[in-house]
Protein backbone atom coordinates (compact mmCIF):
# COMPACT_ATOMS: atom_id res chain seq x y z
CA UNK A 1 0.00 0.00 0.00
CA UNK A 2 2.01 2.99 -1.01
CA UNK A 3 -1.13 4.88 -2.82
CA UNK A 4 -0.48 7.43 -0.54
CA UNK A 5 2.93 8.41 -1.53
CA UNK A 6 1.70 8.14 -5.05
CA UNK A 7 -1.33 10.36 -4.57
CA UNK A 8 0.85 12.79 -3.26
CA UNK A 9 3.34 12.59 -6.24
CA UNK A 10 0.41 13.30 -8.55
CA UNK A 11 -0.76 16.26 -6.57
CA UNK A 12 2.54 17.80 -6.87
CA UNK A 13 3.28 17.31 -10.18
CA UNK A 14 -0.24 19.05 -10.67
CA UNK A 15 -0.09 21.95 -9.01
CA UNK A 16 3.41 22.26 -10.29
CA UNK A 17 2.32 22.53 -13.48
CA UNK A 18 -0.76 24.75 -12.99
CA UNK A 19 1.07 27.45 -11.09
CA UNK A 20 3.37 27.02 -14.04
CA UNK A 21 1.02 27.83 -16.50
CA UNK A 22 -1.08 30.24 -13.79
CA UNK A 23 -4.08 28.40 -13.97
CA UNK A 24 -6.61 29.14 -10.99
CA UNK A 25 -7.53 25.76 -11.03
CA UNK A 26 -7.27 21.88 -12.32
CA UNK A 27 -10.43 20.18 -13.72
CA UNK A 28 -8.92 17.08 -14.74
CA UNK A 29 -5.75 14.87 -14.68
CA UNK A 30 -4.99 12.14 -17.01
CA UNK A 31 -2.86 8.84 -15.90
CA UNK A 32 -1.28 6.17 -17.32
CA UNK A 33 -1.04 3.08 -15.41
CA UNK A 34 1.27 0.29 -16.79
CA UNK A 35 -0.55 -3.38 -15.43
CA UNK A 36 3.09 -3.82 -13.91
CA UNK A 37 2.72 -0.29 -11.71
CA UNK A 38 0.57 -2.75 -8.77
CA UNK A 39 -1.30 0.84 -8.17
CA UNK A 40 -5.33 0.37 -7.00
CA UNK A 41 -7.30 3.36 -8.57
CA UNK A 42 -10.07 3.25 -5.79
CA UNK A 43 -7.15 3.77 -2.96
CA UNK A 44 -5.53 6.57 -5.18
CA UNK A 45 -9.29 8.16 -5.58
CA UNK A 46 -9.85 7.59 -1.90
CA UNK A 47 -6.86 9.67 -0.68
CA UNK A 48 -7.17 12.34 -3.54
CA UNK A 49 -10.36 13.45 -2.28
CA UNK A 50 -8.89 14.14 1.39
CA UNK A 51 -5.60 15.37 0.33
CA UNK A 52 -6.83 17.70 -2.79
CA UNK A 53 -8.79 19.57 -0.31
CA UNK A 54 -7.55 23.30 -0.44
CA UNK A 55 -5.40 23.00 -3.41
CA UNK A 56 -5.39 24.13 -6.57
CA UNK A 57 -6.05 20.67 -7.49
CA UNK A 58 -9.41 20.50 -5.16
CA UNK A 59 -12.30 17.83 -6.72
CA UNK A 60 -10.28 17.68 -9.80
CA UNK A 61 -11.43 14.45 -12.17
CA UNK A 62 -8.54 11.45 -11.83
CA UNK A 63 -8.69 9.95 -15.61
CA UNK A 64 -7.12 6.22 -15.12
CA UNK A 65 -5.65 4.57 -18.80
CA UNK A 66 -4.52 1.23 -17.97
CA UNK A 67 -2.14 -0.26 -19.88
CA UNK A 68 -2.18 -4.59 -19.88
CA UNK A 69 1.57 -5.84 -19.70
CA UNK A 70 2.60 -6.99 -23.16
CA UNK A 71 5.94 -9.24 -23.75
CA UNK A 72 7.91 -10.04 -27.53
CA UNK A 73 9.66 -13.59 -27.44
CA UNK A 74 13.27 -12.37 -28.83
CA UNK A 75 13.81 -15.76 -30.35
CA UNK A 76 10.74 -15.75 -32.15
CA UNK A 77 9.23 -12.00 -32.42
CA UNK A 78 6.05 -13.07 -31.49
CA UNK A 79 3.56 -10.72 -29.03
CA UNK A 80 1.41 -11.46 -26.07
CA UNK A 81 -0.43 -10.15 -23.12
CA UNK A 82 0.63 -11.10 -19.84
CA UNK A 83 -3.06 -12.26 -18.46
CA UNK A 84 -2.78 -14.73 -15.96
CA UNK A 85 0.61 -15.96 -14.79
CA UNK A 86 3.77 -15.23 -16.61
CA UNK A 87 4.34 -17.85 -19.17
CA UNK A 88 7.19 -19.00 -22.11
CA UNK A 89 6.31 -17.97 -25.42
CA UNK A 90 2.93 -19.32 -26.27
CA UNK A 91 4.71 -19.96 -29.67
CA UNK A 92 7.73 -21.39 -29.13
CA UNK A 93 8.24 -21.72 -25.37
CA UNK A 94 11.52 -19.62 -25.02
CA UNK A 95 12.02 -17.75 -21.74
CA UNK A 96 13.68 -15.31 -23.47
CA UNK A 97 11.29 -12.28 -23.27
CA UNK A 98 11.34 -8.72 -23.06
CA UNK A 99 8.65 -6.43 -21.14
CA UNK A 100 7.48 -4.01 -24.08
CA UNK A 101 4.43 -2.51 -22.24
CA UNK A 102 2.75 -2.33 -18.82
CA UNK A 103 5.81 -0.50 -16.73
CA UNK A 104 4.19 3.10 -17.39
CA UNK A 105 3.44 5.40 -14.00
CA UNK A 106 2.90 8.83 -15.31
CA UNK A 107 0.89 11.81 -15.17
CA UNK A 108 0.20 12.60 -18.96
CA UNK A 109 -1.77 15.75 -19.00
CA UNK A 110 -4.05 18.15 -16.99
CA UNK A 111 -6.63 20.24 -17.88
CA UNK A 112 -6.91 23.31 -16.44
CA UNK A 113 -9.07 26.56 -15.98
CA UNK A 114 -7.97 30.12 -16.64
CA UNK A 115 -4.77 29.43 -18.40
CA UNK A 116 -2.74 32.78 -19.18
CA UNK A 117 -1.08 32.64 -22.69
CA UNK A 118 2.63 34.95 -23.05
CA UNK A 119 0.64 38.22 -23.05
CA UNK A 120 3.40 41.62 -23.78
CA UNK A 121 0.73 44.19 -22.72
CA UNK A 122 0.46 42.11 -19.43
CA UNK B 1 -12.35 27.65 -20.62
CA UNK B 2 -10.59 24.90 -19.90
CA UNK B 3 -7.10 24.07 -21.42
CA UNK B 4 -5.65 20.64 -21.45
CA UNK B 5 -1.99 20.32 -21.24
CA UNK B 6 0.58 17.66 -21.86
CA UNK B 7 2.60 17.18 -18.68
CA UNK B 8 3.97 13.64 -19.26
CA UNK B 9 6.03 13.02 -15.73
CA UNK B 10 6.60 9.68 -14.02
CA UNK B 11 4.98 9.95 -11.05
CA UNK B 12 7.74 9.45 -8.64
CA UNK B 13 9.89 11.78 -10.79
CA UNK B 14 10.81 14.01 -7.61
CA UNK B 15 12.06 10.95 -5.64
CA UNK B 16 14.00 9.95 -8.41
CA UNK B 17 15.45 13.11 -8.48
CA UNK B 18 16.32 12.82 -4.77
CA UNK B 19 17.57 8.99 -5.27
CA UNK B 20 20.21 10.76 -7.62
CA UNK B 21 21.48 13.24 -5.47
CA UNK B 22 22.07 10.36 -2.79
CA UNK B 23 23.95 8.36 -5.64
CA UNK B 24 26.15 11.13 -6.81
CA UNK B 25 26.70 11.76 -2.91
CA UNK B 26 27.86 8.35 -2.25
CA UNK B 27 30.10 8.53 -5.18
CA UNK B 28 31.90 11.40 -4.20
CA UNK B 29 32.69 9.44 -0.75
CA UNK B 30 33.77 6.15 -2.48
CA UNK B 31 31.09 4.35 -0.98
CA UNK B 32 29.12 1.31 -3.21
CA UNK B 33 26.08 0.82 -1.36
CA UNK B 34 22.93 -1.85 -1.52
CA UNK B 35 19.14 -1.62 -1.33
CA UNK B 36 18.18 -5.17 0.32
CA UNK B 37 14.84 -5.96 0.11
CA UNK B 38 12.75 -8.85 0.46
CA UNK B 39 9.71 -9.94 1.98
CA UNK B 40 9.51 -10.48 5.87
CA UNK B 41 11.73 -13.07 7.28
CA UNK B 42 13.42 -13.65 4.06
CA UNK B 43 16.87 -13.37 6.01
CA UNK B 44 17.90 -9.75 4.87
CA UNK B 45 19.10 -8.88 8.92
CA UNK B 46 21.21 -12.89 8.68
CA UNK B 47 23.05 -11.86 5.40
CA UNK B 48 23.85 -8.39 6.84
CA UNK B 49 25.20 -10.24 9.72
CA UNK B 50 26.97 -12.70 8.07
CA UNK B 51 28.82 -10.00 5.36
CA UNK B 52 29.91 -8.29 7.88
CA UNK B 53 31.46 -11.19 9.55
CA UNK B 54 32.90 -12.37 6.03
CA UNK B 55 34.38 -9.02 4.71
CA UNK B 56 37.92 -8.27 5.47
CA UNK B 57 38.28 -5.50 8.27
CA UNK B 58 39.65 -3.18 5.94
CA UNK B 59 36.27 -2.16 4.66
CA UNK B 60 34.12 -0.24 6.31
CA UNK B 61 30.36 -1.02 6.62
CA UNK B 62 27.20 1.19 7.67
CA UNK B 63 24.09 0.03 7.84
CA UNK B 64 19.99 1.85 7.31
CA UNK B 65 17.75 0.16 8.77
CA UNK B 66 14.66 0.41 7.96
CA UNK B 67 11.58 -0.32 9.87
CA UNK B 68 7.74 0.16 10.21
CA UNK B 69 7.84 0.96 13.69
CA UNK B 70 10.06 2.09 16.27
CA UNK B 71 11.33 -2.01 17.08
CA UNK B 72 15.58 -1.64 17.43
CA UNK B 73 15.91 -5.78 17.00
CA UNK B 74 17.44 -5.47 13.87
CA UNK B 75 19.88 -2.43 14.22
CA UNK B 76 21.02 -3.88 18.07
CA UNK B 77 21.94 -7.23 16.35
CA UNK B 78 23.92 -5.04 13.79
CA UNK B 79 25.44 -2.53 16.40
CA UNK B 80 26.54 -5.72 18.51
CA UNK B 81 29.22 -6.76 15.27
CA UNK B 82 30.42 -3.47 15.74
CA UNK B 83 28.75 -1.43 12.26
CA UNK B 84 27.89 2.35 12.68
CA UNK B 85 23.78 1.79 11.92
CA UNK B 86 21.23 3.94 11.93
CA UNK B 87 17.64 3.05 12.39
CA UNK B 88 15.17 4.70 9.90
CA UNK B 89 11.47 4.56 11.78
CA UNK B 90 9.27 5.11 8.63
CA UNK B 91 5.83 5.72 10.48
CA UNK B 92 4.03 2.62 9.69
CA UNK B 93 4.79 3.34 5.63
CA UNK B 94 5.55 0.27 3.62
CA UNK B 95 8.56 1.20 2.16
CA UNK B 96 11.85 3.75 2.35
CA UNK B 97 12.59 6.56 0.08
CA UNK B 98 15.18 8.67 -1.33
CA UNK B 99 14.37 11.07 1.56
CA UNK B 100 14.51 8.69 4.22
CA UNK B 101 17.82 7.27 2.59
CA UNK B 102 19.14 10.99 2.54
CA UNK B 103 18.19 11.27 6.23
CA UNK B 104 19.88 8.13 7.60
CA UNK B 105 22.92 9.16 4.98
CA UNK B 106 23.06 12.21 6.90
CA UNK B 107 23.18 9.98 10.18
CA UNK B 108 26.39 7.86 8.54
CA UNK B 109 30.02 8.84 8.39
CA UNK B 110 30.69 8.37 4.79
CA UNK B 111 34.05 9.30 4.80
CA UNK B 112 34.74 6.41 6.69
CA UNK B 113 32.91 3.73 5.08
CA UNK B 114 33.47 1.72 1.81
CA UNK B 115 29.91 0.07 2.11
CA UNK B 116 26.20 1.21 2.77
CA UNK B 117 24.20 -1.45 3.35
CA UNK B 118 20.45 -0.33 3.36
CA UNK B 119 17.43 -2.49 4.86
CA UNK B 120 14.69 -2.16 3.43
CA UNK B 121 11.34 -2.35 4.89
CA UNK B 122 10.34 -6.19 4.49
CA UNK B 123 7.44 -6.35 1.78
CA UNK B 124 7.70 -7.15 -2.22
CA UNK B 125 5.46 -4.45 -3.39
CA UNK B 126 6.44 -0.78 -2.29
CA UNK B 127 9.90 -1.20 -2.02
CA UNK B 128 10.20 -2.04 -5.89
CA UNK B 129 8.56 1.64 -7.03
CA UNK B 130 10.80 4.08 -5.11
CA UNK B 131 14.30 4.71 -5.94
CA UNK B 132 17.04 5.44 -2.96
CA UNK B 133 19.85 6.25 -5.42
CA UNK B 134 21.62 3.00 -3.76
CA UNK B 135 24.02 1.48 -6.96
CA UNK B 136 22.61 -2.35 -6.72
CA UNK B 137 19.04 -3.43 -5.74
CA UNK B 138 19.64 -6.84 -4.06
CA UNK B 139 16.48 -9.00 -3.16
CA UNK B 140 16.71 -12.08 -0.52
CA UNK B 141 14.21 -14.69 -1.60
CA UNK B 142 13.70 -17.39 0.75
CA UNK B 143 12.97 -21.46 -0.16
CA UNK B 144 9.80 -21.21 2.41
CA UNK B 145 8.02 -18.91 0.76
CA UNK B 146 8.02 -21.21 -2.51
CA UNK B 147 9.13 -21.01 -5.65
CA UNK B 148 5.98 -18.84 -7.48
CA UNK B 149 7.20 -15.33 -5.78
CA UNK B 150 8.43 -14.02 -9.33
CA UNK B 151 4.94 -14.81 -10.57
CA UNK B 152 3.36 -12.56 -7.89
CA UNK B 153 5.45 -10.11 -7.32
CA UNK B 154 6.88 -9.88 -11.30
CA UNK B 155 7.57 -5.79 -10.37
CA UNK B 156 10.64 -5.77 -7.58
CA UNK B 157 12.38 -9.29 -9.87
CA UNK B 158 12.55 -6.31 -12.67
CA UNK B 159 14.63 -3.82 -10.77
CA UNK B 160 16.67 -6.41 -9.69
CA UNK B 161 20.81 -6.33 -10.25
CA UNK B 162 21.29 -9.77 -7.67
CA UNK B 163 19.23 -12.20 -6.24
CA UNK B 164 19.81 -13.82 -3.42
CA UNK B 165 18.25 -17.09 -2.93
CA UNK B 166 18.65 -17.89 1.14
CA UNK B 167 18.11 -20.59 3.32
CA UNK B 168 18.70 -23.57 0.46
CA UNK B 169 20.04 -26.12 4.04
CA UNK B 170 16.18 -25.79 3.64
CA UNK B 171 15.67 -27.33 -0.04
CA UNK B 172 15.45 -31.26 1.08
CA UNK B 173 12.51 -30.40 3.42
CA UNK B 174 10.48 -28.24 1.09
CA UNK B 175 8.44 -28.77 -2.42
CA UNK B 176 10.79 -25.74 -3.55
CA UNK B 177 11.26 -26.56 -7.96
CA UNK B 178 14.47 -24.52 -8.17
CA UNK B 179 13.66 -24.74 -11.66
CA UNK B 180 10.09 -23.17 -12.09
CA UNK B 181 11.67 -20.56 -9.84
CA UNK B 182 14.65 -19.39 -11.83
CA UNK B 183 12.64 -19.81 -14.87
CA UNK B 184 10.32 -17.20 -13.35
CA UNK B 185 13.25 -14.85 -12.71
CA UNK B 186 15.26 -15.19 -15.91
CA UNK B 187 11.80 -14.08 -18.03
CA UNK B 188 11.78 -10.84 -15.72
CA UNK B 189 15.42 -10.08 -15.86
CA UNK B 190 17.81 -12.14 -18.48
CA UNK B 191 20.97 -13.00 -17.18
CA UNK B 192 20.17 -11.71 -13.19
CA UNK B 193 23.00 -12.70 -11.31
CA UNK B 194 22.20 -15.02 -8.55
CA UNK B 195 23.49 -16.36 -4.92
CA UNK B 196 22.27 -19.55 -4.00
CA UNK B 197 23.14 -19.08 0.04
CA UNK B 198 22.35 -20.48 3.27
CA UNK B 199 23.08 -17.71 5.77
CA UNK B 200 22.55 -20.13 8.65
CA UNK B 201 25.23 -22.58 7.35
CA UNK B 202 27.65 -19.89 5.63
CA UNK B 203 26.92 -21.93 2.25
CA UNK B 204 27.70 -19.53 -0.74
CA UNK B 205 28.28 -16.94 1.03
CA UNK B 206 31.96 -16.11 0.04
CA UNK B 207 30.56 -16.06 -3.71
CA UNK B 208 28.42 -12.91 -2.67
CA UNK B 209 31.24 -11.64 -0.58
CA UNK B 210 33.54 -11.84 -3.72
CA UNK B 211 30.89 -10.00 -5.88
CA UNK B 212 30.79 -7.60 -3.01
CA UNK B 213 34.26 -7.13 -2.84
CA UNK B 214 35.00 -7.00 -6.85
CA UNK B 215 32.30 -3.47 -6.73
CA UNK B 216 33.82 -1.74 -3.69
CA UNK B 217 35.90 0.78 -4.94
CA UNK B 218 39.21 1.93 -3.50
CA UNK B 219 38.95 4.76 -0.86
CA UNK B 220 40.79 7.65 -3.02
CA UNK B 221 42.10 9.78 -0.87
CA UNK B 222 40.97 12.93 -2.05
CA UNK B 223 37.33 11.73 -0.72
CA UNK B 224 39.29 11.77 2.92
CA UNK B 225 40.78 15.31 2.79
Amino acid sequence: MHELAVTESILEIATQEAAARAASKVTDIYLSLGQLSSIVDESVQFYWDVISQGTLAEGAQLHFTHIPARLRCKDCGTEFDLTEELTPCPSCQSIALEIIQGEEFQVDAIEILDEVINDPKS
Amino acid sequence: MTQKVEVVRKILDSNDRLAAGNQARLDDMNVFSLNLMASPGAGKTSLILQTLSHLPPEIKVGVVEGDTAPVTIDADKIAEQGAPVVQINTGGQCHLDAVLLELGLNQLPLEDLNLVIVENVGNLICPASFKLGTHANVLVASIPEGDDKPYKYPNIYRGLDVLVINKIDLLPYLDFRMDYFKQGVEMLNPGLQIFEVSCKTGEGIPAWIDWLKAHIPAKAQAAKE
